[in-house]
C-alpha cells in the first residue's frame, strides 16, 4: 500500500534500507527530543489517518456501488494521483509552515471526518450526483494529505539531519498505514462502521493539530485563536461521533425515503423494513425485497402457475423466502401436508414469525402446524437432504456475486433435480427478463443443461419491474408442463385470463444464446454484473 | 464516545501498528512433520534389525503413492488380488497426502490435475472408477463431476500491490513486454500443436508417448534458462512467467531445469480436450489430489501396511526377496515375492539394490527438490484489500513462494467462513542438498514466520486470524528434470531393465519420467501393473494410450 511519503521523490529513493537502520540502532536525539519524538508520532497518526480515508471511501463506494474490484481501484488511483498533486504543491508553502501544517491538519480532520457521512448523505439524496462528491471528497482527502507530509518533514528537517529524517518519517509512516491495514478490517469496519470510524480519525487529525498549536506555542503569534480554531473543529467531530447512530439512520431513512420500522444487521446481511402509510417494504443489504403494495402480483405468480397444476403435491420445498410469503400462498392448497422453509437467516425468520405487522402480512404463515423453519445454507442443505419434494420454490437473491451465483449452477440444479419426486415441479425466480435479459436466459440454459424442460414465464410487478420466474419438470419425467385451466384457490392477481401475456415474451424480452452458468465459470454473474447496474433505488 | 474507548482505540491501533516492530508475539500453535524421517535415516545408517522370517508373496508393490496405488488399482482392476502394499509412512499417498482438521480437509502436496489428455487415458479411467468423470473415458472431451472442477474465480496474482485476475503478464506490463510474451506465447502453442518425424505429438503427457525426433529431444540438452536466451527473450514478464512455471511443476528454478521439460509444462495439454475449451481447467478437492487416494483406498480396501521399510532388493532368477523393516513390530522379516513393483523414489531403490551396479548407478543418477508446504487455518477469509478477490490459486510475484490455494474454494457455502490456506515453498534458490539440510535443522516456528511474512505482503490482517500452522518439509519431494536426465542415458537404463523378458523388479514411480506429475506417477504404476498381469498370464486388455 502507498502512503504519503512514497511520494515524495527523494524519500522514495532512500526507503528500503533506512526503515532497517531505524529500527536497529537509537539515534541520538538533538536538543529538545521530546519535540522531535511528539512530532514523529504524529507522523504515526497522520499516515493511520491519510490511509483510513482512502479505505473508507473504497469501501463506502463499494458498499453503496457494488462491484468491489473497480470501486477499489478508481478510489485508490485518483487518491494516489491527488496525493502527488498535494506534494507537488507543498513546495509552494514557503512561510509560516507551522501555521500552514496546523490549518491543513484541520482541513484533513473536516473533510476526511465527514467524508463517510457525507457519502451517505449525498447517496441518499442526491442519488446520481454521489460519484462526483464521491471522487471530489477522495480528491480533496488526497491533496491535503499529499500535502502535510511534506511539510512535517520541513518542520522537523530543523531537528533532525536529512537522513535520519527520512528513514524516521518513513518508519513512522508504514508502522501507522500497518495499524490501519489490519486494524481496518478486522475492528474499525466491522465494529465501529464507516461513518464513525471517518469521525474518530478525524478527531485524531485535529487532535494533532491542537498538540502542535500547543508545542509550537512560543513561535506562533496567533497561538491562542489557532488553538480555538481546533477546539472547534474537534467539538464538530466528536458531535459527528456521539451522533453517528442518529446520522446512519437519517442517511438511511432518507435512502428508503420512508420512516424505519426495523433495522437489524444478521450474520448475514442489513435488514430493514420500512412503512409509508400502508406499504410495508422490506430491504436486505439496501436492495427492495418487497413492498406490500404490491408483493401478492410477485409471490402469486411464483407459486400458483405451478402449484395449481399438481393436484396431488403433499410435500413442499421453499428455498430462500424467508419472509414467509410464499409459504402464505402454498398454504392456500388443501393437498399441501407440509412445508419446509430453508432459509439461511435466522434474524429474517425469527423476525417474520414474530413481528405483528409482519404477521399479518404472510398470514401467519411461519407459525402453521404445517411449516417446518432449517436455517441453513440452501445448497448445503440440499446435498445433505435425503428428502422428496412433490413442488419446489426456489426465491433467492439476484446472482450479484460469486456465492450466490453458486445458487444458479448446474451443479445446485443437479442435486436440486434429485430431491424431486417422480412428477414433481419446481418455480424458480430469476430476475428481470428486461433489465436482466441475458442473466435471465443463462438461467433458462442452465436448467435446459441440467436435465429440466424449462417454462419461462414473467409478469409485472410496479415496484420491481417487469420480473421473470421459471417453471421447471425433470426432462426424464411422466409430465410435461401445462398451465392451470382455473385458479381454485382465492387470488389477487393470479388469474387464467393472464396466461398469454404470462407465457408470451415480446421482442425486447425473447430469448438469447447464453452460456451455461456452472462452478467453473461463474457466467452468469458476469453475465448480471454487467446488465444490471443498481441505480439510487 | 467517552474518553475511555477513544483512548482504547488509539493503544489497539498503537499496538497493532508497533507488535511488528518491537517483539513478534508468539507463533500460533502447530504441528511440524517430516517424510521418512526416522525410518529414512535408518536406512542409510543402516541400523536396522537383520531379517528374521521369510514370507512369501504372488506381488508385492514398494511405495502407497500415487503410483504404488495407480498399480494396486491396475491389478484388482483385472480381478487379481493377490498382492500386497508396503508404506514407508503411517498413511498412504506419498506426496499426494492430507490432512484434515475442525475446518476443512487440505494437501500436503499435489493438489490438482489438469484435466487429462487423452496420451493420459490410465488416468482417465481411474478418475471415471472414482466417479470424477462421467460417461466414455476415451471420448475426445469427457464429461467431469461439476464439483471437482476448480470454481471460478480459479487464480490471482499479488503484484505492485494489486491482486490481478490472470498470472499471464497482461495488464501493467510495457508494450515490449507484452509483444515478447505474445511470442513466447505463440511458440509454445506451436510446440503444442508440433508433431514429429515419427508422428507423435512432440510434447505429450505421460511423456512416454512423445516423440523421439532429435529435434524436440535436443530441447533437453539444455536448461530452460538458456532456451530463452537462445531465443532472444529478454523480458523480465516471461522470465517471470517460466521460472514461476518450473517452480510449480518442478520444485526448481528455471536455470536447473531442461528446457524440454520447461516447454512441456506450457506445451503438453490441449484446449481440445476439455469441455469448454478452457485449457487451464484443473480438478481439485479439499484435500487435494489426496481425495484420489481416499478414494482408491475406500473403492479397492487394499490393504496397505505402514510403516514398512524395504531396505534391500535383490533380484534373483525365479524371484525377488526385499528386506523389510516392519517398524510397528521392531523386527525385520525377507519376503520374497514373484514380482515387485518398485514404487518409491529411485534414488532409493539405489541404496538397497544388491548387486546390479550399473542399474544402482542410473537409479542414482538423480536428485530431488525439497519442499516446504505450510496449512494455515484461519479464523475468516482474507480480507479483501485491493483488486481481484479470493481466487482458489492466489499467486505472489516477488515471492519465492508459489503463494497459496484456498482449500474451502470448493465448498457451496453462501457466507464466508473460517478456512484453510495451503502454502507452497519449494526451496528453488538453493541446491537441493543445501535444501534439505535447511529442512533438517530449522524449527517450525522460523517456518511459520517465513509463511507468514510472505502472506502478509497482501494481507497484512494475516497475524490476527491464524489459528494455527501445520508445517510439512518433504526432503525428497519431486525428482528434478536436469538437462539430460529425462531422455538421457540412465532413464534409458531404467527402461531397458524394465523392457527385458523376464524381469520381476518393475521400476513404477514419477522418477520412471523424470518429471513428478500425477498423469506420470498414474502410467508408469498402470504399466508395471500390466507387465506383471502379462507375466502372471491374467488377461486383461491394457487401459494405456495406444496410437491409432
Ligand atoms: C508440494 C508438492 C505439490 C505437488 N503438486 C502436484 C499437483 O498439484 N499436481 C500433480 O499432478 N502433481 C503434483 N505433485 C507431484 C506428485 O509428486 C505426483 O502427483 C504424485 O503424487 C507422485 O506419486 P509417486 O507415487 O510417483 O511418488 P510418491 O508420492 O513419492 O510416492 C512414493 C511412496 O513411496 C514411499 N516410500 C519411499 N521409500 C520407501 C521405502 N524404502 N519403502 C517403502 N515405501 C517407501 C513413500 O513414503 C511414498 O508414499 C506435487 C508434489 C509435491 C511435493
Amino acid at each position: 500500500m502507498s502512503t504519503p511519503a512514497d511520494q515524495l521523490p527523494p524519500a522514495a529513493e532512500s526507503s528500503p534500507t533506512h526503515q532497517q537502520e531505524v529500527t536497529l540502532r537509537n539515534p541520538p536525539l538533538p536538543s529538545g527530543e521530546v519535540l522531535t519524538r511528539a512530532l514523529l508520532a504524529s507522523v504515526f497518526v497522520i499516515a493511520a489517518c491519510g490511509l483510513v480515508y482512502e479505505l473508507i471511501a473504497a469501501a463506502a463506494s463499494t458498499y453503496l456501488l457494488g462491484d468491489s474490484v473497480t470501486q477499489f481501484s478508481l478510489v485508490i488511483g485518483v487518491y494516489l494521483a491527488s496525493m502527488g498533486i498535494g506534494s507537488y504543491l507543498s513546495q509552494y508553502v514557503t512561510d509560516k509552515i507551522v501555521t500552514r501544517f496546523v490549518d491543513i491538519e484541520l482541513l484533513i480532520a473536516l473533510v476526511g471526518g465527514f467524508s463517510a457521512a457525507i457519502m451517505f448523505f449525498t447517496f441518499a439524496y442526491a442519488g446520481p450526483g454521489f460519484r462526483v462528491v464521491l471522487y471530489l471528497l477522495v480528491v480533496l482527502v488526497g491533496i491535503f494529505v499529499g500535502l502535510e507530509i511534506p511539510l512535517v518533514m520541513r518542520i522537523l528537517k530543523e531537528r533532525l539531519g536529512f537522513k535520519d529524517l527520512v528513514a524516521q518519517v518513513l518508519s513512522f509512516d508504514y508502522i501507522g498505514a500497518l495499524g490501519v491495514s489490519i486494524a481496518f478490517p478486522l475492528f474499525l469496519a466491522p465494529r465501529l462502521g464507516l461513518i464513525r470510524t471517518a469521525f474518530l480519525f478525524g478527531f485524531m487529525n485535529a487532535a494533532i493539530a491542537l498538540w502542535a498549536v500547543w508545542l509550537f506555542r512560543d513561535r506562533l503569534k496567533n497561538a491562542f485563536a489557532m488553538g480555538v480554531k481546533c477546539v472547534v473543529v474537534l467539538a464538530m467531530l466528536a458531535a459527528g461521533f456521539i451522533w453517528s447512530d442518529e446520522l446512519t439512520r437519517m442517511s438511511e431513512d432518507q435512502l428508503y425515503s420512508d420512516q424505519i420500522v426495523h433495522a437489524e444487521s444478521s450474520r448475514a446481511q442489513r435488514i430493514v423494513i420500512t412503512r409509508w402509510r400502508d406499504d410495508l417494504r422490506l430491504h436486505l443489504n439496501g436492495n427492495l425485497q418487497f413492498s406490500s403494495m404490491d408483493e401478492y402480483r410477485y409471490h402469486e405468480a411464483l407459486v400458483h402457475p405451478v402449484l395449481a397444476t399438481l393436484p396431488g403435491a403433499r410435500r413442499v420445498l421453499v428455498l430462500g423466502g424467508g419472509d414467509g410469503m410464499a409459504v402464505r400462498e402454498i398454504l392456500k392448497y388443501p393437498q399441501v401436508e407440509s412445508v419446509t422453509l430453508v432459509d439461511l437467516d435466522p434474524a429474517m425468520t425469527k423476525l417474520f414469525s414474530s413481528a405483528e405487522q409482519l404477521r399479518k402480512l404472510n398470514a401467519d404463515a411461519l407459525n402453521s402446524p404445517k411449516v417446518k423453519v432449517e436455517n441453513a445454507d440452501a445448497f448445503v442443505w440440499l446435498e445433505q437432504s435425503r428428502e422428496f419434494f412433490d413442488f419446489v420454490v426456489i426465491d433467492f437473491p439476484d446472482p450479484s456475486n460469486h456465492s450466490l451465483g453458486k445458487l444458479y449452477t448446474t451443479a445446485f440444479y443437479s442435486l436440486l433435480k434429485r430431491r424431486m419426486a417422480e412428477g414433481g415441479m419446481a418455480v424458480i425466480q430469476s430476475t428481470s427478463p428486461l433489465y436482466a435479459r441475458k442473466s435471465f436466459w443463462c438461467v433458462v440454459t442452465t436448467l435446459e443443461e441440467s436435465g429440466f424442460n424449462p417454462t419461462p414465464y414473467h409478469t409485472l410487478v410496479p415496484s420491481f419491474g417487469e420480473w421473470g420466474f421459471i417453471a421447471i419438470t425433470k426432462k426424464d419425467g411422466p409430465r410435461e408442463y401445462s398451465p392451470p385451466a382455473a385458479y381454485t384457490v382465492p387470488t389477487r392477481f393470479m388469474d387464467a385470463k393472464l396466461h398469454p401475456a404470462l407465457f408470451t415474451f415480446p421482442k425486447d424480452m425473447e430469448r438469447v444464446p447464453t452460456v451455461v452458468n456452472r462452478l467453473n465459470n461463474q457466467a452468469l454473474v458476469q453475465y448480471f454484473e454487467g446488465e444490471w447496474r443498481r441505480g439510487g433505488s | 464516545m467517552d474518553r475511555r474507548s477513544f483512548l482504547a482505540v488509539s493503544a489497539a491501533l498503537a499496538a497493532s501498528g508497533c507488535g511488528r516492530t518491537a517483539k513478534s508475539p508468539a507463533p500460533p500453535p502447530g504441528t511440524l512433520t517430516h517424510t521418512g524421517h526416522e525410518l529414512g535415516h535408518r536406512l542409510r545408517d543402516g541400523g536396522l534389525p537383520p531379517a528374521g522370517e521369510t514370507l512369501k508373496r504372488k506381488v508385492v508393490i514398494v511405495g502407497a503413492g500415487m503410483s504404488g496405488l495407480s498399480a494396486a488399482w491396475r491389478l484388482q482392476r483385472a480381478g487379481f488380488t493377490d498382492f500386497e502394499l508396503l508404506e514407508l509412512e503411517s498413511s498412504a499417498g506419498g506426496n499426494s497426502r492430507w490432512g484434515q482438521n475442525a475446518v476443512s480437509a487440505f494437501p500436503l502436496g499435489a493438489h490438482y490435475i489438469p484435466l487429462p489428455t487423452p496420451e493420459a487415458r490410465a488416468a482417465r479411467h481411474l478418475l471415471a472408477d472414482i466417479g470424477v468423470l462421467h460417461g466414455n473415458p476415451d471420448a475426445k472431451s469427457p464429461k467431469y463431476e461439476e464439483r471437482a472442477l476448480v470454481q471460478a474465480p480459479q487464480e490471482r496474482l499479488y503484484r505492485n500491490g494489486q491482486w490481478v485476475d490472470n498470472l499471464n503478464p497482461t495488464e501493467g506490463i510495457s508494450a515490449e513486454d507484452r509483444d515478447e510474451w505474445q511470442r513466447f506465447a505463440a511458440r509454445m502453442r506451436a510446440f503444442q500443436a508440433a508433431r514429429g518425424r515419427d508422428g507423435r505429438r512432440a510434447f505429450a503427457i505421460p511423456l512416454a508417448h512423445s516423440s523421439r525426433d532429435p529435434e524436440f529431444v535436443n530441447l533437453d540438452r539444455i536448461t530452460m534458462a538458456a532456451w530463452l536466451e537462445a531465443e532472444a527473450f529478454t523480458s523480465e514478464a516471461v522470465h517471470w512467467l517460466v521460472n514461476y512455471a518450473t517452480r510449480d511443476d518442478y520444485g526448481c528454478d528455471y536455470r536447473s531445469v531442461s528446457a524440454w521439460a520447461g516447454i512441456h509444462y506450457f506445451a503438453c495439454r490441449d484446449s481440445a480436450f476439455s469441455q469448454e475449451g478452457d485449457h487451464d481447467a484443473v480438478l481439485t478437492w479439499p484435500a487435494g489430489n489426496g481425495h484420489v487416494v481416499r478414494k482408491l483406498l475406500e473403492r479397492g480396501r487394499f490393504t496397505v501396511r505402514p510403516r514398512a521399510l524395504v531396505f534391500r532388493i535383490e533380484p534373483r532368477a525365479k524371484d525377488v526377496a526385499l528386506g523389510v523393516f516392519l517398524a510397528d513390530e521392531a523386527r525385520s522379516v525377507t519376503v520374497v515375492a514373484d514380482e515387485v513393483i518398485w514404487a518409491a523414489p529411485f534414488a532409493f531403490a539405489a541404496r538397497a539394490l544388491a548387486g546390479e551396479s550399473d542399474l544402482a548407478a542410473a537409479l542414482k543418477a538423480r536428485d530431488y527438490a525439497p519442499w516446504i508446504t505450510a496449512n494455515l487455518t484461519l479464523s475468516e477469509p482474507p480480507y479483501a484489500h485491493h483488486g481481484a478477490p479470493l481466487a482458489w490459486d492466489n499467486v505472489i510475484h516477488d515471492s519465492a513462494s508459489l503463494g497459496y490455494v484456498v482449500a474451502t474454494h470448493q465448498g457451496v457455502a453462501t457466507l464466508p467462513g473460517p478456512t484453510v490456506l495451503t502454502w507452497y515453498f519449494p526451496l528453488a534458490a538453493i541446491a537441493p542438498r543445501e535444501g534439505r539440510r535447511k529442512l533438517m535443522n530449522l524449527r517450525r516456528e522460523a517456518w511459520v514466520e517465513t509463511a507468514l511474512r510472505d502472506i502478509e505482503k497482501p494481507h497484512p490482517e494475516i497475524r490476527a486470524i491464524t489459528r494455527e500452522v501445520d508445517v510439512f518439509a518433504n526432503g525428497h519431494a519431486m525428482v528434478v528434470p536436469r538437462p539430460g536426465l529425462i531422455w538421457g542415458p540412465e532413464q534409458a537404463r531404467v527402461q531397458a531393465w524394465n523392457a527385458a523378458r523376464g524381469t520381476r523388479l518393475h521400476f513404477a514411480h514419477a522418477d520412471a519420467s523424470g518429471l513428478s506429475l500425477f498423469e506420470e506417477a498414474n502410467d508408469r504404476g498402470v504399466a508395471a501393473a500390466e507387465a506383471v498381469l502379462a507375466k502372471l498370464g491374467v488377461k486383461s486388455d491394457t487401459l494405456r494410450y495406444r496410437r491409432a
